[in-house]
């Protein structure tokens, strides 16, 4: 296994809990109950937590001496390599939700997986991660169910929600060479064998929510190989702004 | 403060002798020290005054949450962003707890946040003010949580238990909260550039004297203040509080090399204390009506979180109902 696979997969990772946290972090202050607010920054601060321990793991193995920071901050878009779910715009509080809990469903199959992994470092931060990840789907999901089976009106934002951003689920399970080496060497799982465990999960949770996934296998892709859609140039724009209009300075 | 000219209705504090018996053994138990508990009898006065001003406090903790939460987008690293997120949730958190404390005086957070809406009831005047660079979420941190410890400290021996309960509670993070602001300014003091260190000067500027109006105009003559201080919900004066919080607060500025932007502070060895000029107190009521530079965008922001907001709550409430429905039929 070449370093540089090591590199892309623990930016996949590590960008998705960036980009994810940003877009969670824009609820601040603004969420429909003051819980949600809480809960809201507590699931950012545990994405950020993790970015922090993936980028730093990413920068170490490139060995340029570039920080979780640099990567974080001075890339451009096309080196992201975070999933375009992520990156979708925040919308109403269901679509927010739903784009969540498509997630987390992925997330704690991965970092379950990852938990085995041949690189002790790699399992050393799934360990941690997938503590928090459990709570954050046991949430998302609680919430996707009682909001899908509440009023005609919650039903009816959850329903639109999913079928709003089932197009970019599909992309969790796509296999490159890079997955394919990660498989290899036992580093991470064939992102492939996440999905019977992914739909047991996302499936028993829309039945309960009495919402209906779309009959589409149809997927958007392109953010593993840093092909975003138009939104993550104005998410690194806020994102990286005070690095770029002062370089070089500490803060 | 978070609770600034907070009304008692009362035109004067009554004498002993004009107490009721209730009234008398009432004060009898606020003067031992003893903690008024929800269930103990208590003046009307005394419930309505500490409903006005632990609501006016949680809502500075939710409405505080918007400047703040204005720059963790634009953290400039992720150690930054992360203590940011921590600090704006503590802040979410206090709300909860002073809303809580708020309830057991009888009367609903929802009923406490509908007159933050329709504006009879305030937050601190410090919230309208915006954070324009990243070294005023470091200003905010030091200044606003720096004053807000300075009144919640003595609060934590507040006369009614569940305020004073939640004032120890929340004492806890704010000098966490501080600590972290300051260590913003310090990097970019101490380390960082000539421009970093203007940046942060000019968050001085901004912030020094909205800071002070946190503790509300000269008490001395004011019968709202003796009324509460007799009730053991206030514990020291404006004035007292805002000396405390100069003195303090201008070694800290000495030490990052930053000038208050006061031309007549002085060190004053008779008192033992600094003099200092007065903030505006005229933008100060016009601030508190309603005419700072943010009132209408923060109410505006809460309203609108509240409105959209409406769907969410409903379905949750409607799947509780449902649930229940299903459990009695199951039984
Ligand atoms: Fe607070
Ligand atoms: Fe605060
Ligand atoms: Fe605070």
């Amino acid at each position: 296994m070449a370093e540089a696979d090591l590199f892309e997969f623990l930016t996949r990772m590590g960008d998705n809990t960036l980009i994810l946290g940003h877009r969670v972090s824009e609820w601040c202050g603004h969420a429909p109950v003051l819980e949600e607010d809480i809960a809201l920054a507590n699931t950012a601060l545990d994405l950020i937590g993790q970015t922090q321990l993936w980028l730093g793991l990413a920068a170490e193995v490139e060995g340029k001496g570039r920080t979780a920071d640099d990567l974080a901050f001075l890339r451009d878009a096309g080196a992201f390599r975070n999933l375009l779910l992520v990156e979708r715009p925040n919308g109403d509080f269901g679509q927010t939700l739903m784009r969540q809990f498509l997630f987390d469903a992925w997330h704690h199959a991965m970092l379950s997986a990852l938990c085995q992994s041949a690189d002790p470092r790699v399992a050393a931060i799934a360990e941690k991660a997938v503590k928090e990840v459990a709570y954050h789907l046991e949430r998302s999901a609680d919430l996707v169910i009682r909001l899908g089976d509440g009023t005609e009106e919650s039903h009816g934002r959850m329903q639109a929600a999913l079928d709003d951003i089932w197009p970019y689920a599909g992309e969790m399970f796509l296999a490159d060479a890079t997955d394919a080496a990660m498989a290899e060497a036992g580093v991470a799982p064939d992102p492939a064998a996440l999905k019977p465990v992914w739909q047991a999960t996302v499936g028993e949770v829309l039945s309960d929510a009495t919402l209906t996934a779309p009959d589409t296998d149809f997927s958007h892709k392109g953010g593993r190989i840093g092909i975003h859609t138009e939104h993550l140039g104005y998410i690194l724009a806020e994102m990286q702004f005070l690095q770029r209009a002062y370089p070089g300075a500490v803060w | 403060m978070y609770a600034q000219m907070v009304k008692t209705e009362a035109k004067r504090v009554k004498s002993r002798e004009e107490m009721t018996p209730e009234e008398a053994a009432f004060q009898d138990r606020i003067e031992a020290g003893e903690k008024i508990e929800p269930k103990d009898w208590m003046p009307e006065g005394y419930r309505r005054t500490l409903i006005r001003q632990i609501g006016q406090h949680a809502h500075s903790e939710i409405v505080g949450q918007l400047p703040e939460g204005n720059w963790i987008t634009r953290a400039p690293t992720l150690e930054r962003k992360a203590i940011l997120l921590a600090k704006v949730q503590d802040e979410a958190g206090h709300g909860l707890y002073l809303y809580s404390a708020a309830e057991t005086l009888g009367v609903s957070r929802d009923a406490l946040i509908a007159k933050l809406h329709d504006g009879s009831m305030k937050y601190s005047s410090i919230f309208n003010y915006p954070t324009l660079t990243w070294a005023d979420i470091g200003a905010v941190g030091w200044l606003v949580d720096g004053a807000a410890i300075m009144n919640q400290v003595p609060l934590q021996r507040t006369s009614y238990g569940p305020y004073s309960r939640a004032m120890i509670r929340i004492c806890k993070e704010e000098s966490f909260h501080q600590r972290q602001g300051y260590d913003i300014l310090i990097k970019m003091c101490l380390k960082g550039t000539p421009a970093q260190k203007a940046m942060a000067q000019d968050a001085l500027n901004r912030f020094w004297y909205p800071s002070l109006m946190m503790f509300g105009p000269s008490d001395k003559d004011s019968v709202h203040s003796a009324q509460s201080m007799a009730w053991k919900i206030k514990i020291n004066t404006n004035d007292e509080l805002r000396q405390k919080f100069v003195d303090q607060t201008v070694p800290q500025a000495e030490y990052l090399g930053l000038t208050v932007p006061d031309p007549d502070l002085t060190w004053n060895e008779d008192k033992g204390g600094y003099d200092f000029t007065e903030p505006d107190w005229a933008e100060f009521y016009a601030v508190l009506a309603g005419n700072g530079p943010c009132n209408r965008e923060r109410m505006a922001a809460r309203v609108a979180a509240w409105e959209d907001g409406a769907w969410f709550r409903e379905g949750l409430m409607a799947h509780a109902r449902k649930a229940a429905k299903r459990g009695v039929a199951a039984e």
